[in-house]
């Protein structure tokens, strides 16, 4: 079965300026799908901080190349919703950066008190399910999240995992 | 979309306070980064981080904050978060940050030695 067009699809170039934009979108979306403040707050971080991922690490600060987000509102099954409240919401996330191996994309150990490679961390955090790929065609990757409206998670409170960069 | 940051600064009865305005994402996690080190080059006692009036940080700026507690730490010098907003202190929390950094409530207690 095919994938239904994404009700919502935002391409944005690589360019730091406009971070504020689709995480505000994205919030702004959330809410819409009815999500509560402190979801549509963790769902735009969640956002901006893979976008930042994908400036920063993937085009290596490059402005002008593509990236591609993409919104569906989901059942409790994953599939596509069209009625006015819906499970949750699935983002996927895309580029053509050059790609690397999805195991190697973790969170670091939080023990150690320094800048940098939080990023993945707080994405693993506030979303229920979190899977990177690669894309078909040799070029790119694929980010997929997922957000339940009734999750039990609590971000913060999870032990912590993994003891790679991000 | 929201406007860019802005950052004041000043010094009272020896303690410096850095107040950013907006937003600390990733474009302005640099400027914050630069108003931080120059504060800490004036190596008063104490640094305040006035936060009540930003409404949004991501790792880059928790980064930066990260970066001046390293140097406070170095220089045997304090540093105080205050007034931090709900969906700040959330980003603390989620990466484990908020019991690493000294925070306080509001910019008088900050103030306090």
């Amino acid at each position: 079965m095919s994938t239904p067009k994404p009700h919502i699809h935002l391409e944005m170039q690589s360019n730091a300026q406009y971070l504020s934009g689709a995480r505000e979108m994205t919030g702004s979306v959330a809410k819409r799908l009815g999500f509560n403040d402190a979801q549509c707050s963790q769902i735009s971080l969640a956002v901006d901080e893979a976008l930042c991922n994908i400036i920063r690490h993937g085009y290596k600060r490059k402005p002008d190349e593509p990236m591609w987000m993409s919104i569906w509102p989901i059942d409790e099954g994953g599939n596509e919703d069209r009625g006015p409240d819906p499970f949750g919401m699935k983002i996927v996330i895309e580029d053509v950066a050059p790609q690397v191996e999805p195991e190697v994309i973790k969170s670091r150990c939080l023990d150690d008190i320094r800048p940098g490679g939080l990023g993945v961390h707080i994405i693993r955090e506030v979303m229920d399910s979190v899977s990177y790929e690669k894309r078909s065609g040799g070029v790119g990757m694929r980010l997929t999240m997922v957000k339940h409206k009734h999750s039990t998670k609590v971000p913060g409170q999870a032990p912590v995992r993994g003891n790679s960069e991000s | 979309m929201s406007s860019p940051t802005h950052i004041e600064y000043r010094e009272e009865k020896g303690t410096a306070v850095v107040t950013p305005f907006g937003e600390i994402g990733y474009p302005e996690a640099a400027p914050f980064r630069a108003q931080l080190k120059q504060a800490q080059d004036k190596r008063t006692p104490r640094l305040v981080v006035d936060l009540s009036n930003v409404a949004f940080m991501n790792t880059p700026g928790l980064a930066t904050l990260v970066e001046a507690l390293q140097t406070s730490r170095r220089t045997n010098t304090a540093l105080v978060l205050c007034g931090l907003q709900d969906r700040v202190r959330a980003v603390f929390e989620i990466a484990r940050l908020h019991t690493v950094f000294k925070i306080v409530g509001d910019l008088p207690t900050a103030m306090t030695p």
